[in-house]
C-alpha cells in the first residue's frame, strides 16, 4: 500500500518525509492526550486508573516481544519469565542492596537483558516452532531457579514481599500515583521502540524475518541482530517485570507465568505484529476484554448455578481465545492495520480507492 | 592493481553435495569493468557457482580470490561490505518493507550507528539515514521506481520486485555485481528494459558484472565474454561470437547429432 498524504500537503525535504508527526496540531494533540492520561486520577473513577496503569505496564512487556517477534520474527514464549528475572532483580536490589527505586529499574531491565541473550544464543541455529520451544525452557528454567536456588535470598515458593518504589520523596503505593510511574516508563519505551524500527537496527531485523540468507549476503550479522532483538526484549519484560512486582507488592515464582507470556503473545497479535501501534491497541483490547469476563461472570453464573466460584475463572481464557480467533481469522494483521486502512479510506473519501 | 588484472578469480572450484559432483574443477576470471555472462542447460551449477561466489556454499577444493582476498574464509555477512552484492533467482526481497527501506536496508554495510544510537534517533541515526537516504534516492531515480518508491514489495508485481532486487544490490555500491537469473518471467519489453538497466550500471559504474542468463540473444547481446557450464563442467569460454559456433556448446544444448 502506497504511502497517502492529506491534499496540499507535500513532502519538501527528506527530513520531512520521514518524520512521524508532521503537524503542529498532531503534537497538540499528541500533548492533550498524554496530558488527560497523566490527570487521569483527577476525573476517572479508581477502576480506570487501576486499568490504565495495568495496561500501561503490559504495553512494555508486548513491546518487547513486538520487537522480538514482530519485527525479527524470532517467536517467544519465554517473556514472563524475563519478567519474572526484572521483578526478583530490582526487588532484591531495593530489600538487600538498599537501592532507589530509580536505580533498581534500570538495573533490573540490564540484568533481564542479560540473561535474555542466553536463552537468544539458540536461535542462531534453530527457527520456528522448535525456537518458540527453546524459549519456553526460559519459562521452566527461571521459575525453577526462583523456586530453589538461594533460599535465604529468594525466599523459594514463598516469594518476596516487594517495597513500594520511593521517587523524590513520594511513596508510589496506590494505583492513583503509581500511574504516573508506569506511563512515564511507557512513554520512553514507546519511543524507544518506535526509534528501533524506524532505524537501521529496525530495518535489519525485519531483514532478518523476511529473508535471512539475503539478509546475511547483503551484510547483515544474523547473529548479532538476533541476539540484540532478544536482549531489547528482555529489557522490555525486565522494565514491566520490576514495575508490576513493585506495584503487587508481592512476587514469586508464579506471578508471571506461561498463561501470562501466551497472554502478551495474543495481545501482540491482535494488535498487529511488526507495528509500533500495534501492541498499544492489542493489550487495550485484550484487557478490555477479560474485563469483560470478569464483570459478565456474575450473570453467566446465574445461568449456569453451581459453577458460580469458578465461571470467571472459566470465562477470562474463553473470551480471550475466541478474541484471538476471530483475529487471526478475519485481520490477521491487526488492529494496526486496520486502523491504517481507516486512515486511508478517510483520506481517499469520497472515493473507495 | 593494473587494469588487466582480474577482480574475481576462481581457481579450479569443486563442490560435492555427497557424491553428486555440482561443480568440477572450474576455473574463471571477471576482468575490472566486464559483463560476464555464464550460461549452461539447466542443473550445469551456474548457482551453485554464485553460492560459493558468495560463500554461501563452501567449495570442497579450489580458491575464490576477490581483489587477491580468500573468500572461502570470510563468513557470509561480511563479503558484502567487501563489495560484492547479488540478486536472487527466486527474488529474496524483504517482503515486508516498502522499495525505499529493501534500498536502505541495503546501505547496512555503509552504516555505523549501533544500538545505542538507534535507540536514541535523533542526532547521529537521523544524520546518517538522511545522508543515505540521498544515495538511495539517486538509485530510484537511475531504476525509474519513484512510483514505487513507498509501496510495500510484497505486493509488486514480478518485473518490478526484479527491479526493486537489482536496486537493492546496487545501493551495496559493489565492485562485483552477481545477478542469477535477473530476466526470467519476464516479457520481451521487460527483459528490453532490464538489459538497457544493466548496460546503464555498465556504463556508469565502476563495477564488473556475472550475469546468469537463459535467454542466449540477450546474453550474446550485452556479455563481453561468455563461460558455458555443463555437468558442473566449465566446456567453453570467450567472446558472444566464438560461443556461437562452438561445437561442445551445441552439444550440450541441442545434443549430439546437432553440434
Amino acid at each position: 500500500m502506497a504511502v497517502l498524504r492529506p491534499a496540499g500537503e507535500f513532502d519538501q525535504s527528506y527530513a520531512y518525509d520521514m518524520a512521524t508527526i508532521r503537524r503542529r496540531w498532531q503534537w497538540i494533540a499528541l500533548g492533550l492526550f498524554l496530558l488527560a492520561l497523566y490527570a487521569l486520577p483527577l476525573y476517572a473513577s479508581p477502576s480506570l486508573v487501576s486499568f490504565v496503569n495495568r495496561a500501561a505496564m503490559t504495553i512494555v512487556a508486548v513491546q518487547g516481544l513486538n520487537i522480538l517477534t514482530g519485527y525479527t520474527g524470532q517467536i517467544s514464549l519465554g517473556q514472563a519469565a524475563f519478567m519474572t528475572t526484572g521483578g526478583y532483580i530490582s526487588a532484591l536490589l531495593m530489600i538487600h542492596a538498599g537501592l532507589p527505586f530509580l536505580l533498581a529499574l534500570p538495573l533490573a531491565a540490564l540484568g533481564a537483558g542479560l540473561v535474555g541473550l542466553i536463552f537468544g544464543l539458540p536461535s542462531l541455529r534453530v527457527k520456528g516452532f522448535y525456537l518458540a520451544m527453546s524459549t519456553l525452557a526460559a519459562q521452566f528454567i527461571i521459575p525453577w531457579f526462583v523456586r530453589n536456588a538461594f533460599p535465604k535470598v529468594l525466599n523459594g515458593t514463598q516469594g518476596l514481599n516487594v517495597p513500594p518504589p520511593e521517587v523524590l520523596g513520594i511513596v508510589f503505593n496506590a494505583p492513583t500515583r503509581y500511574l504516573y510511574l508506569s506511563l512515564s516508563v511507557l512513554v520512553v519505551t514507546t519511543v524507544v521502540a518506535h526509534n528501533v524500527a524506524r532505524s537501521r537496527l529496525g530495518r535489519a531485523l525485519v531483514a532478518i524475518r523476511d529473508q535471512d540468507l539475503a539478509a546475511e549476503l547483503l551484510g547483515i550479522n544474523l547473529f548479532k541482530y538476533k541476539l540484540q532483538a532478544f536482549f531489547l526484549a528482555a529489557v522490555y519484560a525486565g522494565l514491566s517485570g520490576s514495575l508490576f512486582a513493585h506495584h503487587l507488592r508481592h512476587l514469586n515464582s508464579e506471578t508471571f507465568n506461561l498463561t501470562d507470556s501466551v497472554l502478551l503473545m495474543g495481545m501482540l497479535v491482535v494488535g498487529g505484529l511488526g507495528t509500533s501501534l500495534g501492541p498499544i491497541l492489542g493489550t487495550v483490547l485484550v484487557l478490555l476484554i477479560l474485563e469483560l469476563a470478569t464483570v459478565a461472570g456474575p450473570t453467566v453464573a446465574t445461568i449456569f448455578p453451581g459453577t458460580a466460584a469458578s465461571t470467571v475463572q472459566a470465562l477470562r481464557p474463553l473470551f480471550f481465545g475466541v478474541v484471538l480467533m476471530l483475529f487471526l481469522i478475519f485481520e490477521p494483521r491487526g488492529l494496526a492495520h486496520r486502523w491504517k486502512l481507516m486512515k486511508a479510506a478517510w483520506r481517499l473519501r469520497p472515493f473507495s480507492h | 592493481m593494473d587494469a588487466s588484472s582480474p577482480v574475481l578469480s576462481v581457481e579450479s572450484v569443486t563442490l560435492d553435495f555427497g557424491r553428486v559432483r555440482a561443480l568440477d574443477e572450474v576455473s574463471l576470471h571477471v576482468r575490472p569493468r566486464e559483463i560476464l555472462a555464464i550460461i549452461g542447460p539447466n542443473g550445469a551449477g551456474k548457482t551453485s557457482l554464485l553460492n560459493c561466489i558468495s560463500n554461501f556454499y563452501k567449495p570442497s577444493s579450489g580458491r575464490i580470490l576477490f581483489n587477491g582476498r580468500d573468500l572461502t574464509r570470510v563468513p557470509p555477512h561480511r563479503i558484502a561490505s567487501l563489495g560484492i552484492a547479488r540478486t536472487f533467482q527466486n527474488i529474496a526481497l524483504y517482503t515486508g518493507l516498502s522499495t525505499l527501506d529493501n534500498l536502505m536496508a541495503a546501505r547496512h554495510v555503509h552504516m555505523r550507528s549501533g544500538l545505542l544510537e538507534c535507540v536514541l534517533y535523533w542526532g547521529f541515526a537521523h544524520r546518517e539515514d538522511l545522508h543515505h537516504r540521498r544515495v538511495v534516492e539517486e538509485i530510484i531515480k537511475f531504476l525509474e521506481m519513484e512510483p514505487i518508491r513507498k509501496a510495500t514489495v510484497g505486493a509488486l508485481p514480478h518485473g518490478l520486485r526484479k527491479r526493486v532486487e537489482l536496486g537493492r544490490a546496487l545501493a551495496l555500491e559493489p565492485r562485483l555485481l552477481l545477478l542469477d537469473e535477473p530476466m526470467t518471467g519476464m516479457n520481451q519489453e521487460e527483459k528490453e528494459a532490464m538489459a538497457r538497466y544493466i548496460l546503464d550500471i555498465h556504463e556508469q559504474r565502476d563495477v564488473s558484472i556475472v550475469l546468469i542468463e537463459h535467454d542466449m540473444g540477450l546474453v550474446m547481446d550485452i556479455a563481453d565474454r561468455v563461460v558455458v557450464l555443463d555437468f558442473g563442467r566449465k566446456i567453453a569460454e570467450g567472446p558472444p561470437d566464438e560461443i556461437k559456433r562452438n561445437p561442445e556448446v551445441i552439444k550440450a544444448y541441442l545434443g549430439q547429432e546437432h553440434a
